[in-house]
């Protein structure tokens, strides 16, 4: 890639959804605004490198697209939310901001891809292609959805957006919590796809710029600290293409430096006083990664913050995970105990449900239950690597007892 | 930019509502309005008669067709509608909320074809 190239890229990556947002807000027509901001960049992409790359390349980009979206709106009545008269006043607004003037567009354009009007699936996703930019064809993959579909319904969302006037901007104090939450919660999805690795850094990317732009918040300092700490981890919990699970990491292999950003994020976060879920399981996840210092998981911690994760959000991971260290703490018997009090139609199709009842059988000697509940594990799971990691643990049950 | 709110309920829950409770409720809608109408938002509201007094007709297919009922028999039938001018849809969602029937029913709120 030339420098050009590689700086366009890089504009790209910090600019597209900052872009988007001031070039859609008025009008509300994001994907207008993606198809003149795309024009722009294939614009920069051949003039740069002959050029040299402009000195505000937000500026450049920002002109470039304006003069596509006025080509496009003088052609047709293109902007259904204002037409022709008040497409000029758009202009001149468009015109007259400043690109790096308004630093939270991006936070407005967050909160317009999370809107409650906005069908839940589709949020993370919107997301993804809107705020950073990224193609469907990267997308879809994660979401086991085929890339035609995710793009119907895309542009559906888009649709929705412009036509039923759902507001560039930051909601009221009455209804932030809420609509925090599902901003948070669209970011969250997007780390934790199943098959979207590849989209874990660009949720970490997104958490990092929420905790930069609304830093006085608690919950979004805690999402940002879950994120760090659990991608920490990432190059340890993947050796040579084999799965390692969290017990059996090479700590050495965890991220030092993420690890602290996480734990100054976690302490700025509980020193505001207001506790919420994704602070709860950052402090977890900091748990776990203290075993880098002091060479032990202390369980009795984990298990008491998984009470207080229960109590503020009770998921089914949650649930398991709090089985899973009660069984740490009093033995696979309670363990067990605890699985069982969760609701069964909801953990029957949960992977990680089974693999921690496989490991407490197995603990407790009931050899023939494991080996099943790791069958069931093994069939809820798309992931080769863990696959092969539920089969070895398998199959090294002690065969005179199955 | 033009919203209608459509007020859906179930209309078994008032098949035995009393006197009292219907001039309550005629209140809590009369103060809503006057409260639109102080905020400037208010264009247009109607209150209908039960399902059961409703006719359909199409001409789909070419001829004239006449039918006894609502278009969609379901549990909850529309049974009024707001339309209010106002900037986006947060704020209309917003009134829509404070719309009486919430408590009772679902308030559908769609924008106009024809924005100004």
């Amino acid at each position: 890639m030339t420098d050009a190239a590689a700086r366009a890229t890089e504009v790209a990556r910090a600019s597209y959804g900052r872009l988007v947002a001031l070039l859609a807000a008025r009008s509300g027509d994001i994907a207008g605004a993606e198809d003149a901001l795309g024009d722009a960049f294939a614009r920069a992409l051949q003039r740069w490198p002959e050029e040299g790359v402009p000195d505000r390349p937000d500026a450049w980009l920002m002109t470039v697209a304006r003069n596509r979206m006025k080509d496009r709106w003088k052609s047709a009545a293109e902007c259904r939310r204002a037409p022709e008269a008040a497409a000029e006043d758009i202009m001149a607004e468009i015109t007259a901001i400043d690109p790096e003037g308004i630093p939270d567009a991006r936070l407005r354009l967050m909160f317009v891809c999370a809107h409650p009007a906005i069908d839940a699936k589709v949020r993370t996703p919107l997301m993804l292609q809107v705020v950073l930019g990224l193609d469907v064809a990267t997308i879809g993959p994660a979401f086991l959805v085929p890339p035609a579909t995710l793009a119907q319904r895309l542009v559906r969302a888009k649709r929705k957006v412009r036509d039923a006037a759902i507001p560039f901007s930051l909601p009221g104090r009455e209804h932030m919590p809420e609509r925090l939450d599902a901003v948070l919660e669209a970011i969250y999805g997007a780390f934790s796809v199943e098959a979207g690795e590849e989209l874990r850094e660009e949720a970490v990317y997104l958490s990092d710029m929420m905790a930069a732009l609304m830093p006085e918040s608690a919950e979004v300092l805690g999402l940002g600290a879950l994120l760090l700490f659990a991608s920490a981890r990432d190059a340890a919990a993947r050796v040579e293409g084999r799965f390692v699970p969290l017990a059996e990491q090479n700590v050495g292999l965890w991220d030092r430096m993420r690890l602290r950003r996480a734990e100054v994020m976690l302490a700025r976060a509980g020193a505001m006083g207001d506790l919420g879920r994704f602070q709860l399981e950052a402090a977890i996840q900091a748990v776990h990664c203290d075993r880098a210092k002091t060479g032990e998981t202390d369980w009795r911690a984990i298990e008491h913050l998984y009470v207080g994760l229960m109590q503020t959000a009770p998921t089914v991971g949650a649930a398991v995970g709090q089985a899973a260290a009660v069984g740490e703490v009093h033995g696979p018997r309670a363990g067990l105990t605890a699985l069982d009090r969760i609701e069964a139609d909801a953990l029957a199709v949960h992977q990680p449900g089974w693999a921690v009842r496989a490991h407490l059988l197995a603990r407790d000697g009931q050899t023939r239950a494991a080996a099943a509940a790791y069958d069931r594990a093994l069939g809820l799971s798309s992931d080769a690597a863990v696959r092969a990691w539920l089969s070895a643990r398998r199959d090294a049950l002690s065969p005179q007892r199955i | 930019m033009r919203y209608t709110l459509f007020l859906y309920s179930n209309e078994a829950d008032f098949a035995d509502v009393s006197k009292a409770d219907m001039d309550e409720s005629k209140a809590a809608f009369g103060a809503y309005i006057g409260a639109l109408k102080e905020a400037g938002v208010f264009v247009d509201t109607d209150w209908l008669q039960p399902s059961m007094t409703a006719t359909t007709i199409t001409l789909k297919g070419g001829e004239r067709r006449v039918q006894d009922g609502p278009y969609a028999d379901t549990k909850d039938q529309l049974g009024g509608y707001f339309v209010l001018d106002v900037a986006d849809l947060d704020a209309a969602l917003d009134w829509a909320a404070k719309c009486p029937s919430v408590h009772y029913g679902y308030v559908e709120v769609r924008p106009t074809a024809f924005p100004a």
